[in-house]
């Protein structure tokens, strides 16, 4: 059994240690907030915090977590930065599918948590996650209005 | 193949137009449906043979807190369709739209409001179902007037409607749609309602928020990968290298099944199974299998060949020599050419390409011990799944439900593709465990087993005059079409109009033209993908006008202006593209960062109208584009941030697709796997996309795919106005831009 601290709450899991985070928190508890895109991390749509760190959850195995406190999208309007990001996406109306929005929130969250006012720069370098309908343009521009 | 429609009109692009909605379906939607049968006459006599969209019960249910479920004829899938319902019907119901919860409707030939068929694609949604939603927004408010009428008895006449309302304003008396709606439904309809005059619309022309963005913004949408079933097995699999292939033996199946939560291991058509506690275990199961495949033939273009490739396709597309059919035809080729001071000719090519919405293909099969079927899965035509999963389980149609969650992309991924669909699988799975069983297709399986967008190719010919003006043109298409391969009963000419639209029915005023079609068939699933066929051939066609613009020694926007004389919905566009990027200039000029070119192209896709420039400059030999302006006419709109974010978001894919995007076969195998070997768009690539909405008041045209076929021609001519090199082989990346 693996015990893991998830949005403030504690759990036992049983599965094997190489089993990645994201598939324990959609399959075994049943957090589907987090998605999963390509397993490789080259898309994000799984991103969660680790320690308030974006982290893609496919590429982390149970065993790494540790101590580490996992926050997903299912809590991220817990968060004072998460609601102004949530917020923002609503207002500027960024989702199309919304498939990797849960990804992207949490990346953004992430972002104004360490960068309150990020630079363009920023922006580029911290929101690397795909989306196939191209919302990229409301993606920064939510950014940047949740960073206001 | 299963025939699933009969038509009786000559193309789709004529018949789902409009033109009188002749399409009947043979296999999947009798007129009289048996469930139609049952629910008796409870709205009069249309009730035994329903028209489409005129069962008010069929799709509205009005809440007593006031709250509406409509179930829409489409599937959400980012496109918006889900708001855009609620706009119209909410407009003649007299309801806000933000009350209303959409949810995708079963199988069933109320929702056959296409002209006649069901489906959520080729842009139809609401430029077919318009009037119709409206008219059975308007047929419930008239249900609740005259209920609320009998209940104060009052005339109809009397009463009024505000946001879901009834009210009396002479005595003061209001009744709500939730207190009516029982009673109102058990009136006979109105065959003819009044509609509103749309100078008193309140939602339809607004920018009415979506009613899906805060749930897809937090993570509570949704989607088929989300749904759980009591009891369920998860499964993987591992598909053959090649299609059409099949498992023989399986080397290490005793160790396999003893791998930790696994339940079965199973054979399947083209693909070996794992059925788990867990979808990760499944995998791992899966992926550790050792099988052995039958031999794929070694040659030969009619199967997936052990030495088939992207580059033997084209080969064969190319060096056919069979005349085809004449797609268009006008004036006297022969004698143009014959006539020409110059002669301009240039081959176009266009690799295969997968879709890569970011949701993986999954799906539920669930037997019940009644004989029936649930199916939980993407897609976008209900009644065409339901057939086949009745067919894949030995049922009838009417024994399965379908069940259509909000898809994560689609961009023509999910209409039935045959072996590229994971929901056969999963009955088969579902019945040889016992067990509800989820199927989950890695990203790798996805890259593998996608139907591709058709690899392509065209040959342009055009003769100039003295003055360098275009007085023929001579187009020839080899390959195959998804509307050819799949609802071929659809066309009466051997034309497939999914492989010449982009080229035919261009507005240009070329004297003399002749385009034909010669059917080349791929190994392949193909498919539909975004703008289909015009998603290349009106990179080819705008590209060769350019080319044709320069060997006359004329500039392309002058020169389309040239050849749209006369015709003012196109010369309104391109003047608002050009006003938008701040007057048309070609270039080269000096830029933020260096050298700049800009490049124009027009489409007419899916009824609608576009006019795209692009801005672009190199960087390291790799073209990156500044500036989309994109100048869009669908003759009228219902949302408007809705149809700027769908413009956005097509020419996002447009821009992917021409840049980056190809799926490539060597030795029967694709060579992508994941989004690492199939780069698509990312942020640093996504550049300022302005978009102007010009509504002509031209019959209403799509909106979703529209947006798409400009983009790739625009950045084509941008980049041979910097550099001078003329890409023809898609996408760019496989070409080294020289600097400038």
């Amino acid at each position: 059994m693996v015990n893991l601290t998830i949005n403030g709450r504690h759990y036992s899991v049983d599965a094997e240690p190489d089993t990645p985070l994201l598939f324990v928190l959609r399959d075994t508890l049943g957090l589907t907030g987090t998605k999963y895109g390509c397993g490789i991390a080259q898309c994000g749509a799984c991103t969660v915090h680790l320690d308030g760190q974006a982290t893609r959850s496919c590429q982390v195995p149970l065993e790494s977590v540790g101590n580490q406190t996992v926050t997903t999208i299912e809590a991220i309007e817990q968060d004072e930065v998460g609601r102004k990001v949530v917020e923002a996406w609503v207002a500027l109306q960024v989702p199309q599918c919304g498939y990797c929005q849960s990804g992207q929130v949490m990346a953004a969250t992430a972002l104004l948590k360490q960068t309150p006012h990020p630079t363009e720069g920023d922006i580029v370098d911290a929101m690397t996650n795909l989306c196939r309908c191209g919302t990229y343009n409301a993606i920064a521009a939510a950014v940047r209005q949740a960073a206001a | 193949m299963i025939p699933l429609l009969r038509p009786a009109a000559p193309s789709r692009r004529r018949f789902l137009a409009g033109a009188g909605g002749a399409l009947v379906l043979s296999a999947l939607l009798p007129a009289r449906s048996a469930r139609a049968e049952a629910q008796g006459p409870a709205e009069g006599a249309g009730a035994l043979a329903p028209k489409p969209g005129t069962r008010v019960a069929a799709f509205l249910e009005i809440h007593p807190d006031g709250t509406i479920r409509l179930l829409s004829p489409f599937v959400e899938g980012g496109q918006g369709i889900a708001t855009g319902m609620a706009q119209i019907v909410g407009e003649e119901l007299d309801v806000p739209p933000s009350r209303f919860v959409v949810e995708c409707a079963p199988p069933g030939p109320d929702y056959a409001v296409v002209n006649g068929i069901r489906m959520t694609g080729g842009s139809f949604s609401t430029r077919s179902s318009y009037e119709t939603m409206r008219r059975l927004g308007a047929t419930a408010r008239d249900l609740m007037i005259r209920a609320a009428a009998a209940k104060l008895k009052v005339q109809d006449g009397e009463l009024t409607t505000r946001d879901g309302v009834v009210m009396h304003a002479d005595s003061n008396r209001s009744l709500s749609y939730g207190d009516l709606a029982a009673d109102a439904l058990k009136l006979k309809p109105n065959e003819s309602v009044p509609l509103r005059d749309p100078a008193t619309f309140r939602y339809i022309r607004q920018p009415v928020p979506r009613l899906d963005v805060r749930d897809k913004s937090t993570g509570r949408a949704v989607y088929a990968i989300d749904q759980k079933v009591e009891g369920m097995l998860y499964a993987a699999v591992q598909h053959a290298p090649r299609l059409g292939t099949e498992p023989k033996g399986l080397a290490n199946e005793a160790e396999v099944r003893a791998m930790p939560g696994v339940h079965s291991v199973h054979r399947l058509p083209g693909a070996v199974a794992v059925a788990a506690d867990s979808w990760w275990r499944a995998r791992k199961a899966v992926e550790a299998l050792k099988v052995e495949w039958t031999a794929p033939k070694a040659s030969g273009l009619d199967t997936v060949a052990a030495d088939f490739s992207s580059e033997i396709m084209l080969a064969a597309l190319k060096a056919s020599t069979d005349p085809g059919q004449v797609a268009e035809e006008k004036g006297d080729v022969a004698a143009a050419f014959a006539k020409a001071t110059k002669v301009v000719e240039a081959d176009y090519e266009a690799p295969y390409l997968a879709h890569a919405q970011l949701e993986p293909p999954s799906a539920i099969a669930r037997f019940d011990g009644n004989g029936t079927l649930d199916v939980w899965l993407p897609n976008q035509m209900p009644e065409v799944f339901q057939t086949v999963s009745a067919k894949v389980a030995g049922l009838q149609p009417a024994q399965v439900r379908i069940h259509s969650p909000m898809l994560g992309g689609f961009f023509g991924r999910h209409f039935f593709y045959e072996a590229s669909n994971p929901f056969p699988q999963a009955i088969l799975l579902a019945k040889a465990t016992g067990r509800p069983v989820k199927v989950l297709w890695s990203r790798e399986e996805e890259f593998a087993r996608d139907a591709v967008r058709p690899l392509s190719f065209s040959r342009f010919r055009a003769a100039l005059d003295p003055a360098g003006q275009p007085t023929a043109l001579e187009v020839r298409t080899v390959g195959e079409g998804p509307i050819g391969r799949y609802f071929s009963m659809m066309m009466q000419t051997p034309v497939d109009p999914s492989a010449v639209e982009g080229i035919v029915e261009k507005p240009y005023a070329v004297p003399n033209r002749r385009m034909t079609f010669t059917k080349v068939a791929h190994p392949v699933n193909i498919a539909f993908w975004r703008s289909v066929g015009h998603s290349m051939n009106d990179a080819f066609y705008e590209s060769f006008l350019d080319e044709v613009a320069q060997a006359g020694g004329q500039d392309p926007f002058a020169l389309r202006m040239a050849l749209l004389q006369g015709n003012a919905r196109h010369r309104t566009l391109l003047s608002t593209v050009a006003e938008m990027s701040g007057g048309w200039q070609r270039g080269p000029y000096r830029g933020e960062g260096g050298m700049r070119a800009r490049g124009l192209a027009m489409a007419s896709p899916f009824g609608s109208e576009t006019a795209t420039i692009a801005e672009v400059s190199v960087e390291g030999g790799e073209a990156r584009v500044h500036n989309l302006w994109i100048a869009f006419d669908p003759g009228s709109i219902v949302n408007p941030a809705i149809v700027k974010a769908q413009v956005e978001s097509a020419a996002a894919l447009g821009l992917s697709s021409v840049l980056f995007e190809q799926i490539v076969y060597r030795d029967g195998v694709r060579q992508s796997q994941n989004y690492d070997t199939y780069p698509v768009l990312r942020r640093e690539h996504m550049p300022k996309v302005h978009v102007s909405i010009v509504e002509s008041g031209a019959p209403m045209g799509g909106v979703g795919e529209p947006g798409l076929p400009g983009v790739p021609p625009a950045v084509l001519n941008a980049i041979a106005a910097l550099t001078g090199q003329r890409v023809r082989a898609l996408p760019v990346a496989n070409t080294k831009l020289s600097s400038v």
